[in-house]
Formats: C-alpha cells, sequence, structure tokens
C-alpha cells in the first residue's frame, strides 16, 4: 500500500486511481499510504463547485479546467454523483461534459458515487484531496452532486466555494434561507439569457448586501451565459477563473487560510474517529447476527433505540 | 467494512451519436448494482482509455452501430495493453457481423453482445466474469 502512495506522489495515474479507488471501498491497508502522503498535502487550491442538478456545474468545470490549464497550471477534478438507495448502484455521468481533456497529462478527473454519503459529497472526498494533491496538482476542482438547500459538507474541503444558480428555481426568500446561500465565495448565475436572471441577480445581490462580510471578501455574483456560445461561455468562465484566484489570494492575504484548514482538519478527525471506532463495532454487530437480532427487537418493540446503543456503548466503550 | 465495487466504463468510440442503447444499458448496469461512469458518443479510443485509466474500471464497454467496431475495439484493447492495463475486461456491443466475431476476441475482447441479448443477460455475464481487481 506504501507503494502506492509512493507512486501516487510520483504522478503516477494508475497508482492514483487504485488509491482513490482502495479508499472508496475502504480496503484493510489504505490508511498506511494516507499516513504516508499526510504530510506532504496542503499545497493545492481546493476550489468547490455545487448548485442544485443541471445547474450546469459539470460544463462550468469542463471550462474552467481549459481557464486553468492557460496558465499553465495543472488540475485534478473529482466529480460526485449520486448512489442509488435501493441497489447500491450509481451513474456517473459528469465526465460527459470534460471528454475534451481525457488526452491531458496535467489533467486528472475521478467520478465518485456518493455511496450514502449525505452531504453532497462522498466519504473519499477528503483523502481523495490529499492524493490529487500530493500528485502536484495545482488546482483541485470538488464538483457536489446535485443539490438542494443543505448538503454543504463542501465547505469543510474547499478553500473557495462557488455556488451556481439557475433561473427558475424559487422567490427571494429563498435567497435568504440557510444552508446553501450562505456558503458561496462566489455565487454564479447560470444559464443567465433565460428569463428570470435578473430578478435572481437583484435578489442575490439584495441577500449578500443584508449580511456582514466580517472577512472582508462580499461574494461577487457572476453572470454566464448559454455554453451554446461558446466564446462569451469561456470568457465568462475565464473571469470566474479570476475571481477564484483573486478569492484565493485573499484567504492568504488576510491570514484566512488556517481557517479553512481547521475546518478541514476537524471533519478528517471525526470521519478517522468514526471509521476507527464505529465502523468496528458496527461490523462486529452485524457479523455476530446482534445487529439483526437489535433490529427485530425495534420491529417488536420489545426495546428502543437508546436502550440498545446504550448496552452496546456498555460492552464496547469500557 | 470493505466493499469492493464492480465499475464499469460505458463509451460510445467513432462518429456514431445513436445512444439510446448505451442509456439504456448503463441504467441496467446502475440497478445491477454496479457503479458506470458514462462518458458519452463520439470519443476516440486515446479518451477512452485516458478515462479508463483514471478511473480505475474493472471493465470498457464500447458500444458502437457505425460498422466502425472492428478498428475501434481492438484499438482500445491495444492502448490499453500498451498502457499495462490490459487486466481491464474490454467488451462490445452493436451491430457486428458473425464474421467480425472472431477477429474481435483475437484482439482481445472477451465478449460481444449483439440485438437480442438481454439485459439480464449482459449484467448476469458481467457478475459472473468481472471480478473488481484486487
Amino acid at each position: 500500500m506504501e507503494e502506492l502512495g509512493k507512486r501516487a506522489m510520483e504522478g503516477d495515474v494508475r497508482a492514483a486511481s487504485r488509491l482513490i479507488r482502495n479508499i472508496e471501498d475502504n480496503i484493510p491497508g489504505t490508511n498506511l499510504a494516507i499516513k504516508q502522503i499526510f504530510p506532504h498535502t496542503g499545497k493545492a487550491h481546493v476550489i468547490g463547485l455545487t448548485g442544485a442538478p443541471g445547474a450546469g456545474k459539470s460544463t462550468i468545470t469542463d471550462e474552467l479546467i481549459m481557464a486553468i490549464r492557460k496558465k499553465s497550471k495543472t488540475v485534478g477534478v473529482l466529480a460526485v454523483d449520486p448512489t442509488s438507495p435501493f441497489t447500491g448502484g450509481a451513474l456517473l455521468g459528469d465526465r460527459i461534459r470534460m471528454l475534451r481533456h481525457a488526452e491531458d497529462t496535467g489533467v486528472f478527473i475521478r467520478s465518485l458515487a456518493t455511496r450514502g454519503a449525505m452531504g453532497g459529497l462522498s466519504k473519499a472526498v477528503g483523502d481523495g484531496i490529499h492524493v490529487l494533491d500530493v500528485m502536484g496538482k495545482d488546482d483541485i476542482i470538488v464538483e457536489t452532486v446535485g443539490v438542494g438547500q443543505q448538503e454543504v459538507d463542501i465547505i469543510n474541503h474547499a478553500h473557495t466555494v462557488i455556488v451556481v444558480l439557475v433561473p427558475g428555481m424559487g422567490d427571494d426568500v429563498q435567497a435568504i434561507k440557510a444552508g446553501l446561500m450562505e456558503i458561496a465565495d462566489i455565487f454564479v448565475i447560470n444559464k443567465a439569457d433565460r428569463d428570470g436572471a435578473n430578478k435572481l441577480y437583484k435578489e442575490t445581490k439584495n441577500m449578500i448586501g443584508m449580511g456582514k462580510w466580517s472577512s472582508g471578501w462580499e461574494p461577487p455574483v457572476l453572470m454566464i451565459e448559454s455554453v451554446m456560445e461558446p466564446h462569451s461561455f469561456a470568457k465568462s468562465v475565464a473571469e470566474l477563473y479570476d475571481k477564484i484566484e483573486e478569492h484565493y489570494q485573499h484567504l492568504i492575504d488576510k491570514n484566512l487560510m488556517a481557517d479553512r484548514a481547521y475546518r478541514k482538519v476537524v471533519t478528517e478527525l471525526n470521519d478517522a474517529l468514526r471509521s476507527a471506532i464505529l465502523d468496528p463495532i458496527l461490523e462486529t454487530l452485524s457479523a455476530s447476527g446482534d445487529f439483526d437480532e437489535m433490529i427485530r427487537k425495534l420491529m417488536m418493540k420489545e426495546s428502543d433505540p437508546y436502550t440498545l446503543a446504550e448496552a452496546v456503548a456498555e460492552t464496547y466503550l469500557k | 467494512m470493505s466493499n469492493r465495487k464492480i465499475r464499469i466504463l460505458l463509451a460510445k468510440p467513432g462518429l456514431d451519436g445513436h445512444d439510446r442503447g448505451a442509456k439504456v444499458l448503463a441504467r441496467a448496469f446502475r440497478d445491477a448494482g454496479f457503479e458506470v461512469i458514462y462518458t458519452g458518443c463520439h470519443q476516440t479510443p486515446e479518451q477512452i482509455v485516458g478515462a479508463a485509466l483514471q478511473e480505475d474500471v474493472d471493465m470498457v464497454g464500447l458500444s458502437c452501430l457505425s460498422g466502425a467496431h472492428t478498428y475501434l475495439y481492438p484499438r482500445v484493447a491495444e492502448l490499453l495493453r500498451e498502457q499495462g492495463a490490459d487486466d481491464i475486461t474490454v467488451v462490445g456491443g452493436g451491430i457486428i457481423p458473425d464474421k467480425d466475431f472472431q477477429p474481435l476476441y483475437d484482439a482481445g475482447l472477451k465478449a460481444l453482445f449483439t440485438p437480442g441479448a438481454t439485459l439480464e443477460s449482459i449484467c448476469t455475464w458481467i457478475q459472473e466474469n468481472i471480478k473488481p481487481r484486487d
């Protein structure tokens, strides 16, 4: 497993993709490789792209890759799509929009399925970012699943969060609700040639105007028109990339990088504790049949979840 | 809990844009519990192989209805071999005349599915023949 870590650090594509697969599949020993690469992480600029299904995240990602490559930087992409809650299968379709980069060795794109994670990402995203980081990618784009209002885990992993909005999704109260509308460092109004774009722009600006931006960064709102006009689309996305770089510089200048890093390590420690403590207990319960027995008791109303959980804690955590 | 999931890349090489079949398959693979990366139409073998390596898939499924399968399918298998990735299984589907079967098998394809193959039979073949690589 250390061999994979070493080769990933040398930029080996197969080693990196295999390591990410092992992280996703939770293969024993993968932690060894993560331990090995962890000290070398933290160099890349992590850009999060989130928004509703079909808002245009993948299409914007494709053009962002272009803008990044034009500045002679390398880029890694983690694109997340949902896992079926019924079959465990997934259709990962973000790459369709990014075909033209398939032969560019400065670009590494990996599709991830959520596999039950609820925050808009996959559990493998945190460590997946580390792998792309040690491969030497300058920028890493994390594209979330199509989100609703509450799937905001991206803020724990990205330095710069872009929320992609499209016209026609609701009134101005939607704009001042908590959750998604709070997390943007940059707003994009995509498909801005459609009806309602100007109204959405005003509502978003109004919402921003009500906020206090103590860090000194007030989220800009960029309008991007249809990809059917490729030249103006490319120009708008290049401007978006300028804003992204500006935001990153702002984080550095104002000593705000530590805040973002703090959120990431808190998340990582929580995840690591869960996989070191809770997961083995669940595995034992499941293997011994105790888990099924507890489910039976709940179905028959012979007990309640709290009593059962306390009994498990009593056994395993003393 | 460790859990190797079968990952499949589904792609349409060449110039034909008839992707209904590929989409139906992508959906069937999803429902069979596989992770399927669907990359759409009009791809070169080089693009397909690049994506397969980055995605660490166990199988590449190719769909082509234009008649160019005799060049495109072997080329994908060849490029994978060149990359030291012949542990990735290549299968193909589409309108493939009987006489093309043996040359395609000789070129490294492991299975061919033609009109009439049921979704169930394809998924069963995958379950029986594709083991996630360790």
